[in-house]
């Protein structure tokens, strides 16, 4: 689960991370407002589950309350990477000497949490590794024992020569990865970390990713996710416990487990279509499932056909053709839907489906070249 | 012969009593797998089906029936726990099915299952099934048959479409293994492919993978290096879009690393033979099979 920037903070600050105080506005005239209590230059600093917001104009530094108002009213509203900024932070101006990057993810190659640290922050780290690796330290954290202390103090160092930075960054990053562990997050960065002219050192942003699968053990966080930042699809999608992410193309299909969700997808393409989406309706074979999967893709008007590919396992596909009866009969289709179903009861799911005027195939191949010929009009292969 | 399990496989199923536990466990006992023992906290003394006894710890039903191999059904908030107590009372395969454990227990009890000396498959996977001989876990039995081929994939239901493909024209399996869909696993295709290496009856075998890290670049180079026998590989998620997690918690592009594109480049890299479909993946062995 993605949160923002502003929530971040606060869990970095609730573990003791030194940070600028900073307010949220979803108006013009709340942000001018909270540009007066400050006093002085702010930024204001679009809210949105998207990297590049400076490069997209979603950060920008305003000098008096009127021009806070000005700002705020033209990012409000604006789109980043397809995504409508309803909220923006603002937060006093810092003078800034030096600028840092510290992260810490999950690593799958050597399956611990490791920290990425380096002294050239403020940019793409992804571009800094690729370009000047030997300015990334990164440091392996052995979760039974936790960030230790020599180890915070080895990544000081390499940030900063001058010791009394060093050590404040080395309680930084011990801080840090008390918020990462503590949440469950499956990321937690500050960049940039900075250092002042007075030689203080502060995180001027945060960004942080919650492990969904963590979330039942921290129902406070479960609170920060923000709906309207998201695709209302998958809201839907996410209620009904369906996983569905929504692409662009007019083939919309529903299918059981991931893996061969993703196949299915590819072979869409494969054949000369698109996908219009990727939704796996899981394991459990529960008719509600299908009648919640058609009712989201339908409402795409992208859909010009509806492929179903079951490949029963624990998966009954009985129960599929009957939610596929139910949903039809519910919202009769506009589109075509071919239907494979293979596998667990799979003579009952014929039978089910024959006898309320639908056919059904086995191959998979077969069903995608279908699906595929009656979406684009017969015009792909 | 086959990798992992066999006729020997003593199972313990861990969380028998729950929905899933319960169902898979009659499964299991149908196929032939010998399920030895039960373990439900709370419910030691009870016997599930009326033949098999339920244990409150798995180091009472590794003690009492000598078990060395456990399936896990727990629910994810105690899976890690449930793979840490296993390891703990000397079980040397355990396989986990549980999807959704959290990834920070995982680098937890990674290095503690290790450390015992016992091998983690999964979590979020199908488990194993040596066709004829014992199946651990929930890939459906009727879908496979006994014959030359070693399968490892990191998906379930792709498997199982694959796995029917090959079934369906006659071409056997020694085992199939779904390592599972999560960013930390036990054991990786590496591991497999070794196993698989070593298996006198395996002949060929066949890699799924999908989108996310470089566990099949790093197969790739094995395979490359290590490998007499035939691999033939298949990559899902051609058309998956960067950034957006597709499923598996581990089906992931992050930045410009773990494309189909580029595991496609490794397998090819490595002389494999790649399937376009998931139907090329029979011909392909086939082919490499012939003499």
């Amino acid at each position: 689960m993605n949160i923002h920037e502003y929530q971040a903070k606060e869990i970095f600050r609730n573990a003791g991370v030194p940070i600028p105080p900073g307010e949220i506005a979803h108006t013009a005239d709340e942000a001018a407002a909270i540009a007066k209590k400050f006093g002085g230059t702010v930024v204001i600093k679009a809210q949105v589950h998207a990297g590049g917001r400076g490069k997209a104009g979603g950060v920008k530094l305003a000098k008096t309350p009127d021009e806070a108002k000005a700002i705020a009213a033209k990012i409000l509203g604006m789109q980043i990477k397809g995504l409508v900024v309803h909220t923006v932070l603002v937060t006093p101006a810092a003078d800034i000497a030096t600028e840092a990057y510290a992260g810490i993810i999950v690593d799958r190659a050597s399956k611990k949490a490791v920290f990425m640290v380096s002294p050239a922050g403020g940019i793409d780290i992804e571009e800094v590794a690729a370009t000047t690796p030997e300015k990334i330290l990164r440091l392996p954290v052995d979760a039974r024992y936790g960030l230790l202390d020599f180890q915070a103090m080895r990544m000081g160092e390499f940030l900063y020569a001058d010791i009394k930075q060093a050590r404040a960054a080395a309680k930084i990053l011990k801080q840090l990865y008390r918020a990462f562990s503590e949440s469950g997050a499956s990321l937690a960065e500050i960049n940039p970390l900075v250092t002042t002219p007075a030689g203080d050192v502060l995180a001027l942003d945060a960004k942080m990713v919650l492990d969904d699968n963590e979330l039942e053990r921290h129902t406070d966080l479960m609170a920060l996710r923000d709906e309207t930042a998201e695709e209302p699809s998958e809201v839907l999608a996410r209620k009904a416990n369906l996983t569905f992410i929504k692409l662009d193309g007019n083939v919309g299909c529903v299918v059981n487990g991931a893996g061969l969700a993703m196949a299915t997808m590819d072979l869409v393409k494969y054949y000369g279509g698109d996908p219009a989406n990727f939704l796996d309706i899981g394991g459990s074979s529960n008719p509600e499932k299908v009648v919640n999967a058609l009712r989201i893709i339908t409402a795409d008007p992208n859909v010009k056909a509806i492929l179903f590919n079951i490949f029963g396992g624990i998966t009954r596909t009985d129960d599929v053709a009957n939610g596929i009866v139910t949903a039809t009969k519910q919202n009769p289709l506009k589109v075509p839907i071919v239907i494979r179903l293979t596998g667990t009861n799979e003579e009952i799911a014929l039978k089910i489906l024959t006898e309320n005027g639908f056919s059904a195939m086995t191959d998979m191949d077969d069903a995608v070249q279908k699906a595929v010929q009656l979406a684009t009009g017969g015009k792909a292969a | 012969m086959s990798i992992f399990i066999d006729g020997s496989t003593k199972l313990v199923v861990q969380g028998i009593t729950g929905r899933d536990g319960s169902f898979h466990a009659k499964q299991m006992i149908e196929y032939g797998t010998h399920v030895v023992a039960g373990v439900t906290p709370g419910k030691g003394g009870q016997t599930f089906e009326g033949t098999v006894p339920i244990f409150n710890t798995v180091a009472d039903a590794v003690k009492e029936t000598g078990a060395n191999t456990t399936v896990i059904y727990v629910p994810p908030m105690g899976a890690a726990d449930a793979m840490m107590e296993a390891a703990d009372a000397g079980i040397a395969l355990i396989v986990c099915i549980t999807e959704g454990v959290p990834v920070l227990d995982m680098t937890r009890v990674y290095p503690f299952v290790h450390e015992k000396g016992a091998r983690l498959i999964g979590p979020n996977c199908p488990g194993l099934i040596s066709p004829g001989k014992s199946k651990v876990g929930i890939i459906p039995g009727r879908i496979c048959t006994p014959g030359p081929i070693g399968l490892v994939s990191r998906s379930g239901t792709l498997t199982y479409e694959v796995v029917f493909q090959m079934t369906r024209v006659g071409l056997g399996q020694t085992t199939c293994v779904g390592i599972g869909g999560d960013p930390i696993n036990g054991t990786n295709f590496i591991d497999c492919l070794a196993a698989f290496e070593k298996d006198p009856d395996t002949r060929a075998v066949a890699m799924i993978g999908e989108i996310g890290g470089t566990d099949e670049q790093d197969a790739a180079r094995f395979v490359k290096e290590q490998m007499t026998k035939p691999v033939v590989g298949f990559i899902a998620g051609q058309t998956a879009p960067p950034g957006r997690r597709m499923g598996h918690a581990g089906a992931i592009i992050s930045g410009s690393s773990g494309t189909a594109a580029e595991k496609i480049q490794a397998f090819e890299d490595a002389g494999m033979s790649v399937a376009k479909r998931p139907k090329d993946v029979v011909a392909l062995l086939q082919a490499r099979l012939r003499p």
